[in-house]
């Protein structure tokens, strides 16, 4: 094993995983540090499905055709013109070999003709969703020779009178100190707790190792405070519940909060998002809580959910079981007019964090900014860590993985080429 | 019926799933529970026995344990797969082989030594049998036509009527609530289906027998097996034309079709038993359910010492060990067929019923939009 690595990357998502992988492809002596156990590896990718891309003509894998045009304008319109335009434009230009490139890695789509996937033009699918495009992405990275090491949290960056890094890496009790000419930081999005939030993704994107950077002198990008929300079950896990603990029928019901006062829909209607702006609806709610009450059309309208609703016959019976005031609870059924009658069911949801819209900034190599103008020049950072340079507000679904490939795959290939030369 | 605990388990997990539906390129299971909020207990049989066990989805699962979720989908399915053999074979006193597996293998240990004594008894002692001499018509020194004949009908009629009681209630179970139309098509379909073991193939890349790295050699060693047995049934018939039409009397010559047609079936069933037999006696412990594990051990086991006994005899019957070789493989024969209903050979017509239903709703659905799936992040 060499004394000196040439790129060492921290945190084994997707993006830290096309990092390591391009890198080595170019020949550099390559190492891998994820903090969570083998079992849980992979970072949020696990929960994701499907990703953009950018293509002229039908594909195999989506039909019809998506320019690089069209990604970029809706990009722009979803970040409200916050995306860094040049360097939106040059990563959608890099999404249109994503699909050969995850192939070439080991990667499966599945065709859309089997299973039932919807029909989509923007996104790719992938066969057994993001879990399995983990699992093959590190099986291609142990073959061609990384280095990969979990349950390894790292801890301390310091740089040394050679000005190669030091990184301080624990694992359960043990210390040890790896040196690397480059560092790739791919270790997700800060990870935002806040009382009564529900956290998607995984206890180990915690957000303490970007924290670490912005103390080493990093610039940070964006908004700590606004992020992706969406309704989810209260009664799923706290952290990493992933997709299945959504709760996405509020267009069919009536919301109500803890005191058992209806909620308005914040103008979300029944459109294709109207569930992310449920999400930071119900943070607001008094304790973060809310209830969703269906009658039995609007629970036969609702996709299947993880955990079965909470069932009665009458509005008071409901109210007892969820806790509720049950002539509040009456009252806003009532004055609702718009649940049939019983039997009834409901579900409790808060509100689910997918992602911060906060990160650090970076160059067109994916190296870090730092503080005082000048920049890291052996320092990356890829995947949700730079999210905010893309997308400070907002979000277009598949851009997390699709981001993190090509921001990864780049940093990856920069940090070798400046290791190697 | 499943254990309460068993059905309750399988129907959170099938929630789950239904949620998530990120394994629907999987296999068949998958999108036969779109937009189901509900598994009724045929429902769930149904997806038990369509599942084929690749164990893709175990390792492809987001909510594997760890995960407090801790889905299993395959070791969920495999259990109440059991359960549905138990609950549908045909005598109903069989059921408690599936859950003891120990009762096949004691049918079939009980009545191969029955068998043998009785073949022994006339000769007065093994070393009788020793004497029988080789040449034409000598099978029949050892044991009369008659008593073959009557041994191997009973035993192969027993295992047939019993399978297909079986599967009728099986099928009558899964199919009852969901009204099919059986068009030939479907029935190509399904006959497909079952040719190519296409569940096996995981969505595409194979299946997950021994990790997360994909392999086809489940199917393929699987297959190789099936294929040995239809040849054994073809030397089979041929030996039975040959001896009544023909006239020849058994053993036949080297190069006849029954030995060529009985060596290559023989050697393809054993190296097929033993590919999985080796891929079987090592399983991931988690995806894996012992009981399953242990029914297809158990029948594993006994196909191979039926056909190893059956080429031992081609091997040796010219010289004295003839006699005995030909008593341990008859016994061993109809010790088989008796302990088929109780033994994992059921697996394959009740996977046939499955697959043919889901053949036909494939056939009658249009592909319903995936509702749950409308909205992606
Ligand atoms: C529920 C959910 C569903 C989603 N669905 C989709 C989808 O369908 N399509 C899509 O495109 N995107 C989706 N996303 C977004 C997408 O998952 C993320 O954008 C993407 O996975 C980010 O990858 P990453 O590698 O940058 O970060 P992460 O996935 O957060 O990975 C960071 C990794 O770094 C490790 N780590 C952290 N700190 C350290 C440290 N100090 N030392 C060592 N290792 C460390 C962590 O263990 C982790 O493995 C979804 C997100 C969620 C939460
Ligand atoms: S097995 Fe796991 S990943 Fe697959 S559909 Fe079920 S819950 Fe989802
Ligand atoms: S056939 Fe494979 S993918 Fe399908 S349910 Fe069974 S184990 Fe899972």
């Amino acid at each position: 094993m060499p004394t000196t690595w040439d790129v060492l990357v921290i945190g084994g998502g997707v993006a830290g995983l096309s990092a390591v992988i391009a890198a080595r492809r170019l020949g550099a002596a390559a190492r891998l540090i994820e903090s969570a156990p083998l079992a849980l590896r992979g970072g949020n990718a696990r929960h994701a499905r499907n990703f953009r891309i950018a293509h002229a003509e039908p594909q195999f894998f989506a039909p019809g055709a998506y320019t690089e045009h069209e990604f970029l304008s809706e990009l722009v319109r979803t970040t409200g013109g916050g995306t860094d335009v040049d360097l939106a434009r040059s990563l959608i230009a890099d999404t249109t070999d994503v699909v050969d490139w995850l192939a070439g890695n080991g990667v499966v789509l599945q065709n859309p003709a089997i299973g039932a996937i919807p029909f989509s033009r923007r996104t790719a699918f992938l066969l057994g969703g993001g879990k399995a495009m983990i699992n093959a992405l590190y099986e291609t990275a142990e073959k061609i020779g990384v280095v990969i090491r979990y349950d390894s949290e790292a801890m301390v960056l310091g740089q040394n009178g050679a000005g190669l890094w030091e990184v301080e890496i624990r694992k359960g009790a043990a210390t040890e100190r790896v040196r690397a000419q480059t560092v790739v930081a791919a270790s997700g999005g800060p990870g935002l707790r806040a009382e009564g939030l529900i956290l998607r993704g995984g206890a180990y994107s915690d957000g303490a190792w970007m924290q670490r950077l912005i103390e080493a002198g990093a610039r940070t990008i964006g908004d700590p405070a606004s992020g992706h929300m969406v309704a989810v079950d209260a009664r799923g896990p706290r952290v990493d519940g992933g997709i299945v603990t959504r709760i996405t029928a509020l267009p069919y019901g009536l919301v109500v909060d803890r005191d058992a006062f209806a909620v308005e829909s914040p103008g979300a209607g029944s459109g294709r998002t109207h569930y992310a702006r449920w999400g930071a609806r119900i943070a607001q709610c008094p304790e973060g809580l809310a209830f969703l009450i269906l009658d039995a059309e609007g629970l036969s309208r609702a996709p299947p959910s993880a955990l079965a609703p909470v069932r009665a016959a009458t509005p008071a019976g409901l109210a007892e079981a969820l806790g509720l005031d049950g002539a509040a609870l009456a009252r806003a059924v009532e004055g609702a007019k718009k649940l049939a009658g019983p039997p009834f069911f409901a579900f409790p949801m808060r509100a689910g964090l997918t992602f911060v819209h906060f990160g650090l900034a970076v160059d067109g190599s994916m190296r870090v900014k730092m503080r005082d103008g000048r920049i890291f020049p052996t320092l990356f950072a890829a995947g949700m860590i730079m999210a905010a340079n893309i997308l400070p507000r907002g979000y277009l679904a598949g851009l997390g993985v699709t981001l993190s490939v090509v921001s990864g795959r780049r940093a990856g290939e920069a940090a070798a080429r400046h290791a190697l030369a | 019926m499943p254990s309460p605990d068993l059905a309750r388990e399988a129907e959170r997990v099938l929630r789950i799933c239904a949620a998530c539906m990120y394994c629907d390129g999987l296999c068949p299971v998958f999108p036969a529970l779109t937009g189901k909020h509900e598994h009724s207990g045929a429902e769930k049989i149904y997806l038990a026995n369509l599942c084929h066990n690749c164990r893709a989805c175990w390792h492809d699962c987001q909510y594997a344990p760890p995960h407090p979720f801790a889905v299993n989908v395959p070791a969920t399915l495999a259990a109440l797969r059991r359960e549905s053999y138990a609950d549908h074979v045909w005598p109903g006193a069989l059921g408690r082989g599936f859950r003891r597996p120990a009762l096949g293998a004691g049918i079939f240990v009980g009545v191969a030594l029955a068998v043998m004594l009785m073949v022994l008894a006339p000769h007065g002692s093994w070393a009788a049998l020793h004497r029988a001499r080789p040449g034409p018509g000598s099978f029949y020194a050892v044991a009369p036509l008659g008593l073959m004949m009557g041994l191997a009908g009973a035993s192969a009629g027993w295992a047939v009527l019993s399978l297909v009681i079986s599967t009728r209630r099986f099928w009558r179970a899964i199919s009852g609530e969901a009204r099919l139309r059986l068009s030939p098509r479907a029935l190509m379909l399904a006959a497909a289906d079952i040719v190519t073991l296409r569940h096996l193939d995981g969505g595409g890349p194979g299946c997950n027998e021994t990790g997360p790295r994909f392999s086809q050699r489940r199917r393929i060693f699987h297959q190789i097996m099936v294929a040995g047995f239809v040849l054994l049934v073809a030397a089979t018939l041929a030996a039975a034309f040959f001896q009544h039409f023909l006239g020849v009397m058994p053993p036949f010559a080297p190069m006849s079709l029954p030995v060529v047609l009985g060596v290559a079936g023989g050697v393809a069933v054993v190296v097929g038993a033993a590919g999985l037999l080796a891929i079987e006696a090592k399983p991931e412990r988690e995806p894996s359910e012992r009981g399953e594990t242990r029914l297809n051990l158990v029948f594993l086991v006994m196909i191979e010492i039926v056909v190893l006994s059956g080429l031992a005899l081609l091997l040796w019957r010219d010289t004295a060990a003839m006699g005995p070789l030909l008593a341990l493989h008859l016994g061993l024969v109809t010790g088989f067929f008796a302990a088929v209903p109780a033994s994992k050979a059921l697996h394959a017509p009740f996977r046939a019923a499955a697959i043919l239903r889901s053949a036909a709703e494939r056939l009658s659905r249009r592909r319903r939009e995936a509702r749950n799936a409308a909205t992606f992040e």
